[in-house]
This record gives structure tokens, sequence and C-alpha cells, in this order.
């Protein structure tokens, strides 16, 4: 009986060596498939149950995850949490957003940057620990930026963007109407869902990031890159050169009070008026004729040279371009030297187009992000990086020169402060509604000769105030400004 | 006894001139080791889950140690020259399967792991129990019919009305007092009895007679009965319990011992046909194959489905799998109690889960082990109902092993059956300790030096005599 014997060994061997190798392709070979599955709710709860590196702004974590006595062991809770809301987003069962959204790599410990600090854990049987992520953003700036747009009442919907113009850095980033990220990342997910269908349909949209969710006409303070245009086109050269004006001018090829651009009562004259006046006095019949003369080619390839058109921003998902359309007529053109018809930017936008013409004309990558850390180590710190030359040293200088005046002598003079030279630009836009209120803008820099900060502010609503973007815009971009610069 | 080995004869067996070592010094040593393991485990259930070392380690240690000494000594007494190796790698296994228990139970709140001690202290206990009383496993070759019944009877049993009781579907319960019990546990024992009984008896007709068709040799249709029998048998417990594993496995086991006893692999072809008859009606005919074999196929369409044919166990136990990867998440750190039944029939799932593929492996291996060792002890035991008997109780853990372990790991379609010596159940943890009591037993009469030659023992001579046919075929 023994030679049956042996063979049955011989298919008993078959059989485990079966069992072995099936094993293996489950948990080796078919392993990260099957943990990536939608069904696998696994891998997802121990994701939501691990803890989670902090998000830190200076050295105060804005998000953190803290130990709770529940089956998911940390609950994510946010400090100041509508002041930070916009950027850091929300993390909650299944759902994210900001910052927790677009570095969950790092917060969750997955990133392969992490591997040295993940791999001492390993090696200490410590629980794995997520990375954390230090943001750019300025406390003080955020601060004031939040304060001055919340000062403009209930109800107030706008943003506020400010940048370091030499590296990219976003110093402050605020948007409002804001959320409570904690109630979204409650472990009562009934409370959790409820709160987040009310969010949803709330008309003001509190979880979108305005700015760099949310594009408008930029009004006049899209003038600055129209000057820029003319002063790039090599026609004019100077603050002081003399460029066309008057108190209307009828867009080509209309006729009668639609196509005919006024001033809205500030003094533009025919004759004699320089660049520096035009922009002191926001003349839109000047800037009209200026983008005409550059034509729909040019003004396209100076917006896109800002940014427009383009997606920048790789540290926060959903970022909009902001547009600038090709193959204008000329009437459409004309329109758009002054930031209407068809033309929208971000706050984002607009506060890179300051910061372009501070940084001597080159525009910086926009970031966020400004260092991966684990544990006691820093994993990688973010390397400032350019994105184009918007404009010529020269046409930078001359811009600055007239913006300067544009602050100390003409319609930006809200955001004067004392001892510092500032750079600013109003806009108040046309909804093309009638009957509605207008948007307000305003952008600005300083110190104008080597500036350390840009800033743009947007108001899209704020009932119970007339909205012009010096006299709402103006204080709140000053406070920025203020902030950083102390 | 003498360890000292007489004088080789001329003119007898070849085993004569060696003498097997009786090594119950390395099996003392190999305990220590399962007993770390055991420990080891435990420790590390505490750690992992709550942090510190459970409090009432000593006590349990104890407990596991005093177990393992006292077999020991059981076995160094009654069975020395019983293969040292088998009793150690069952502690192990034993003890392993304790902890992981003890670790689903700190997540559920349960107290398994405490009845599972309880259970493998009576377990151990019947298993020197049996090597004291059953001094020659021979002795059992007198019971065989009896045994036949007692096996036909117990697995009836369930389906008696008032001790009978489904548990999950399938109706292989009884009731002993406060208790529920398994009688199919002790049942495959009986079988394997009666079928070792039968066929040594049985063999040369079953194996002589014939015709070769397509150069395999077809047995008698006669001589078909039994094997028919089994398969009505094993059909039976398959419809009226559905009880698909058990169903497999005691036809398989009946069809291994068959094909050992004849060394005719035309027994294989009859069977494996009337296999495949039998699954494929079970399928078109039974509700309940079908589900197991559509989940199978298809798991992800299954999952969480409302409408009776679910998956979730079974993807559930694969995202486990998964999840633990090459080294595990480590005992505390993964999620195990997700699957339903972690602690028994899917405890491969929660090893798989916490151990990673290193600890799947390393208990395959030593089922691997033990099925080898039980095989070494059929090849050299010195009489064929030894050799069948060793050869049927190998097949249980090897058939019962690959069937749950397949099905748990989506080889094979699901089927109940217990992990033995690792998943929670006493039935099924007595029964495997008795199972290895048999195996050391047969060992032990196999190891053991053959006797002087004067007298010639009657056995031994009757042995001789069947050894003289057999060359004669052979």
């Amino acid at each position: 009986m023994n030679k049956p014997i042996r063979t049955v060994s011989i298919f008993f061997m078959l059989l485990f060596l079966a069992l072995m190798i099936n094993a293996t392709y489950y948990q080796f070979v078919a392993a990260g498939s099957l943990d990536d599955r939608p069904e696998n709710r696994r891998v997802k709860e121990a994701a939501y149950s691990s803890e989670r590196g902090a998000i830190l702004v200076g050295r105060t974590p804005i998000a953190e995850s803290t130990a709770v006595d529940d089956e998911y062991k940390f609950l994510r809770s946010y400090k100041s949490p509508f002041l930070y809301a916009p950027v850091t987003g929300y993390f909650s069962f299944g759902s994210s957003s900001g910052i927790e959204s677009s570095q969950n790599q790092v917060l969750s410990g997955d990133d392969p940057r992490l591997f040295i600090g993940n791999l001492v854990d390993l090696l200490s049987n410590n629980a794995p620990k997520g990375g954390s992520v230090q943001l750019t953003l300025d406390p003080d700036a955020q601060r004031a930026a939040y304060d001055g747009l919340a000062a403009l009442g209930d109800g107030v919907e706008g943003s506020v963007v400010a940048i370091e113009p030499s590296t990219g850095k976003i110093l402050a980033m605020v948007s409002l109407p804001t959320f409570d990220p904690n109630n979204l990342a409650t472990h009562d997910f009934a409370a959790r869902d409820e709160t987040y269908q009310r969010l949803l349909k709330d008309k003001s949209e509190p979880l979108l990031n305005r700015a760099i969710q949310k594009r408008l006409f930029p009004g006049s303070t899209f003038k600055v890159v129209t000057a820029a245009a003319a002063l790039e086109s090599g026609k004019y050269d100077g603050p002081d050169d003399v460029v066309p004006g008057g108190d209307t001018f009828q867009l080509p090829q209309t006729s009668g009070a639609s196509g005919l651009v006024d001033n809205e009562g500030r003094t533009c004259p025919a004759e004699g008026l320089t660049l520096r006046r035009a922009m002191e006095q926001s003349c839109n019949t000047t800037f009209a004729q200026l983008a005409i003369e550059v034509g729909s080619e040019g003004m396209l390839r100076q917006a896109e040279k800002f940014g427009f058109n383009s997606d920048y921003l790789d540290d926060l998902d959903g970022q909009v371009r902001s547009v600038f359309p090709s193959e204008l007529t000329p009437p459409e053109v004309g329109q758009s030297g002054f930031g209407q018809f068809e033309v929208q930017a971000t706050p984002l936008q607009m506060a890179m187009v300051a910061a372009a013409i501070a940084n001597k004309g080159v525009v910086m990558r926009p970031y966020i992000v400004d260092e991966v850390q684990q544990a006691d180590f820093d994993a990688e710190q973010t390397q400032p990086e350019e994105l184009s030359r918007a404009i010529s040293e020269d046409t930078a200088r001359t811009l600055t020169d007239v913006l300067v005046s544009t602050v100390d002598e003409g319609t930006a003079e809200p955001a004067q402060i004392e001892d510092v030279e500032v750079a600013g630009k109003t806009g108040t836009a046309q909804r093309g509604v009638a009957g509605e209120p207008p948007y307000g803008w305003f952008i600005s820099f300083a110190p104008a000769s080597d500036a350390d900060v840009a800033v743009a502010v947007m108001i899209e609503e704020a009932p119970g105030q007339e909205i012009a973007g010096g006299r709402l815009g103006g204080p709140i971009a000053k406070a920025v400004m203020e902030a950083i610069l102390q | 006894m003498s360890p000292g080995a007489p004088a080789p004869q001329a003119g007898s067996s070849v085993l004569m001139g060696f003498v097997h070592r009786r090594r119950r010094g390395a099996e003392l040593f190999l305990l220590v080791l399962a007993l770390a393991v055991g420990v080891g485990g435990y420790a590390a259930v505490g750690l992992g889950v709550q942090g510190k070392v459970p409090p009432d380690i000593i006590g349990y240690g104890g407990w596991l140690a005093a177990l393992m000494v006292g077999a020991h000594v059981v076995v160094r007494l009654v069975a020395p020259y019983a293969d040292p190796v088998l009793l150690p790698v069952v502690a192990a296994l034993n003890g392993l399967g304790l902890a992981v228990i003890h670790r689903i139970d700190l997540t559920e709140q349960t107290d398994f792991a405490r009845q599972q001690l309880t259970w493998m202290t009576l377990g151990v206990v019947l298993f020197a129990g049996t090597l004291v009383l059953l001094r020659d496993h021979r002795v059992l070759a007198r019971f065989t019919y009896t045994c036949g019944l007692l096996a036909i009877v117990l697995l009836l049993l369930p389906m008696a009305p008032v001790v009978g009781r489904t548990i999950n579907g399938a109706r292989i319960w009884i009731n002993v007092g406060p208790f529920s019990f398994q009688p199919g546990e002790v049942a495959k024992v009986l079988l394997v009895v009666a079928f070792a009984g039968y066929l040594v008896l049985h063999r040369d007709a079953l194996a002589l007679a014939g015709r070769r068709v397509l150069f395999v040799d077809l047995p008698r249709g006669r001589d078909l009965g039994p094997i028919v029998a089994m398969w009505l048998v094993s059909l039976g417990i398959l419809v009226f319990q559905k009880d698909l594993g058990s169903s497999l496995l005691f036809f398989g086991l009946f069809l291994l011992m068959l094909y050992v006893a004849t060394e005719r692999p035309g027994w294989l072809v009859v069977g494996a046909l009337l296999f495949s008859a039998g699954a494929v009606a079970g399928y078109h005919l039974f509700g309940h194959v079908r589900v197991r074999v559509d989940t199978w196929l298809h798991p992800f369409e299954y999952y969480n489905n409302p409408d009776g044919a679910d998956s979730f166990q079974l993807v559930e136990g694969l995202f486990g799998l998964a999840y633990g990867g090459l080294i595990g998440r480590g005992f505390g750190d993964g999620d195990p109690t997700r699957v339903p039944y972690a602690e028994s029939d899917f405890i491969m799932a929660s090893i798989g889960e916490e151990l990673g593929l290193t600890g799947i492996i390393a208990v395959l291996l030593l089922y691997g082990i033990v099925v080898e060792r039980a095989l070494r002890t059929a090849l050299i035991s010195r009489d064929g109902f030894g050799k069948l008997m060793a050869t049927g109780l190998a097949s249980i853990f090897g058939l019962q092993l690959f069937v749950v372990v397949g099905g748990v790991t989506r080889l094979i379609p699901l089927t109940g059956l217990t992990t033995s010596f690792l998943s929670y159940g006493g039935s099924s943890l007595v029964a495997s300790w008795v199972i290895v009591a048999l195996l050391l037993r047969i060992s032990d009469q196999a190891r053991r030096p053959v006797p002087g030659l004067e007298p010639v023992d009657e056995t031994a001579q009757a042995e001789e005599a069947t050894q003289v046919i057999k060359v004669g075929r052979s």
C-alpha cells in the first residue's frame, strides 16, 4: 500500500501548494486592487481612524486629530474654524475638501516622501502617524483680512487674497460666507449629513472657496493689465506719456447709448491726459481706446502672461481658470479694456497681477503648502517657482509709479499707509444686469519699491452697503498690508 | 522495553536491522517552542489590543504548560516510540488558535477563548485517555461494523426532532445538556476506523477483479456497492443537513482510503465521476449549493446582496487578507471582526489580516507537517489496518484544511468546516485531539522495535503471512 500512500502525500502537497499560491495572490499580488475597491470600508475606516497629521499656520495647528474614545479613535478638530475653513476644507468619512483633500497623501502618511518616518514608526512599533502640512499663511494677515471683510456686515460675500510677490507664497486667503468644518468632521454622521445638505443648498455657497473658485468681472482693476499691454506694445513709454481720453467714447461699430463709454463723472480730458492721470481717475474712455489700440491678440497675450486661461495652483484642488476671451471684435476689446464684457478673474488671479508688477514683472507660481513635515524632521520645503515674465522691468516700474499715484492722489486713496509707499487700484464692475449692485474690487501692494505683500479684495455682495471698490475694499487691503509690514 | 536492538536476523524484514529512536527529548524541546507560540501569542494580543500584557498571563501560561507537559508525560509513559513532531505541532496550532480567539474576544466582548481552553483541556484529557486505554490500535479492527453503525447513527442524530438543532442553516448539531455538539466530528473518526477495517478485509476483492479500459483498471460492477453507498451517504448529508463541507470531506476521505487499500487509480476515476455528477446535480437541484457556487464565482456582485445570496463574509474576508498584506497589521491593528465568524470558520482570515501572508504560510506549513507526519506513519506502519487508519486520519486533516482554507481564500466554493485546532468549536477540537492520539498510537506501534526472535509474536506472524501474499501481486 506504500505506493498509493506516496501518491496521496504528493496529492496533499499539491493541495497545500495551491492554498499557498492562492493566499499569496490575494495578500500580495491583488492586495492593492482589493484595498482600492469601493466596497472596502475596512481601508476607508482605517484611514479615518488613524492619527492624521496636523495642518499648521505659523506654529499653531489649525486642524489636528485629537484622540477620542469611540470606534474611530481620532476626531479631526479645527481651531478658528470659520477663519481657515476655505483653505483647510473639511475631513469627513468618505469625503473631504481643501488642503485635507489635496494633501491627503501627506496627512494620512501615505506620501512616499514620508517613507523614512514610516520606517522609523514601523521599527519602533509606534502606530503610524501622518505627516503635517505647514501652510504659507500669515495668521495676522489672515485675521486682518477676515475681520475686515466680516465687518462689512451680515450676508457679506467676498474674498481676500494676499501674496508675497517675490515667492508666490499665499499669505492670506479668506472667503465669506464660510462654514465650520468641525460640524462636517463629526462622528455623528446623521448630523453631518444634515449639515452638509444645508450647506449645499445655501444660496450664498458657503462651501465655495471664492478666492480660487469664483470668477467675476474684474472691472477697473483690469485696467492695470490693459496699461501693461499698452506699455509693452512700445507705443507708450512712461507714466507721463499722453494717452487718449475724453468724457465719452463711442465704441467702434456701435451707435447710441449702449456703445457709449463714459467715466461716471470723473474728469478725463480729451487732450493732454497722461497715463498717470488716467489711472488716478480710472478713465474708462482711456483704457477702452488703449485696448483697441493693442488689439484682441495683444490683450489676450498680455492677460495670459499674467495667468489668465490657465491652471497654476497645485496645492488646492478646484482652482477655476480666469478668462480672457479670444478673437474679440473691436467694441468687445474696448469693453474688455476696463474689465467688462466677458473678462473674468478670480481674486487669486488679480492678486497675482498686482504681485507680478511688484516683483518687477515676474509672475511667481502661487503656493500655500510651505513645508511637509513628519515628527521631528522636515520632509520637504516647497521651492518658489517662476511661472512667467508678464512684463518688462521698465513696464513694471512705470506701472508701479502710476499705481502709487493712484493711491496718493486718485481713487485708491483709502489704502494709504503712513510712511509707506503703497501702489493700488480700485475696481467697481457692473454685473450687466440692470438694478443689481456692482462688484467691488481692490488690488494693491506695498512697499511700492520692494513689495512684501500684494493683496486683492473682492466683494460680491454686501447687503446694506453701497459697493464701491475703493471705499469698501481699500481699508481691508490696507489692514492686510499693515499686518504683513509690521 | 529495552531500546537496544536485537541482533539482525537474516531473512527477516528489512526493518529488523533499524530501530527508531524514541526522541522524547526532542518532543519536549519542540513543546517548549509550541508553548512559546501559545503564551507569546497571548501576550502579543494583550500588548497589541490593550497595550499591556494580560494580567492572567501567568495563570494562562501555566495552564497551557501543564496541559502540554501532561500530554508529553503520558506519551513518554505509554507511547514512548510515538512520532515526536506531531504533538508539538498541534499544540502550537492550538495555542495560536487560542490567542487569535482571545484577540477576537477583546473586540467582541465575548468569552470564547476561555471556553476553548476548557475544550482544549477536555481534548488533552481524552488524548491521554485514548493513549492509556488503547495500547494497540489493531484492537479497533474488531469494532469495524460497530463503528460504522455508530457513525451513521451520529450522522443521523441531528435530524432527530428533539435533540437536533439547526445553526446557521446547517442541521449538524445536537443538544447535550447545556451544550451543542456536532456529532459529525466524532463520526468522521469512527468512519475512518470503519473504512480501514472494511477495506483491509476486502481490498483484494476490490483490487483484483475488474477490466481494463483505456489504461485504467475499472472495478467490477458488483464491487461498486460500498462506494455507491458512501456516495449516497454523502449526498444525504448534503441534501438533508445542507452541510456541503462534511459531505465533501466524507466522500473524499472514503475515496482516498479506497485508493490506498486497492492501489487502483480506477477507483479515483469512478469516484471523481460520481462526485462530479453529484456536484452538477446539486448545483441544479439545491438552492444552497447554487448560492455557494455563484457567490464564489462572482463575489463582488453578491456583496451585501439583500435577497439571499450574500457574499459579504467571503468578500470581507478577502479584504481582510489584502489589508494584512505580507506581514500583517499586527494584533489589534486590523479589523478582523468585520468578518462574521472571525473566531471559527473564518479564523484564517483573521490570521491573514493581523499576521499577514507570513502567518498564513506558517500555519499552512504546520498543517503540512501534521499531514506529512501522519502519512509517514502510514508508510512505516507494519499492518494494513494501521496504514489505512493513518492515511484516513491524515486525509481528514488535509482535506478539511483544504476545504475550509480554500473556501475562505476563494480557491473553491465556501463551505462550513472548522480549521482543526485553530477554530473556536469544542466538538472539532476534542475530536482533533483524539485523532492525534490515534496517530501517535499507530506511530508508536510502527516505530517500536520488533520484539525479539523467540517467541515470534502471533500478530507479527500474521503480518508476515499477509506480506507473502502481497509479494506475489506486486
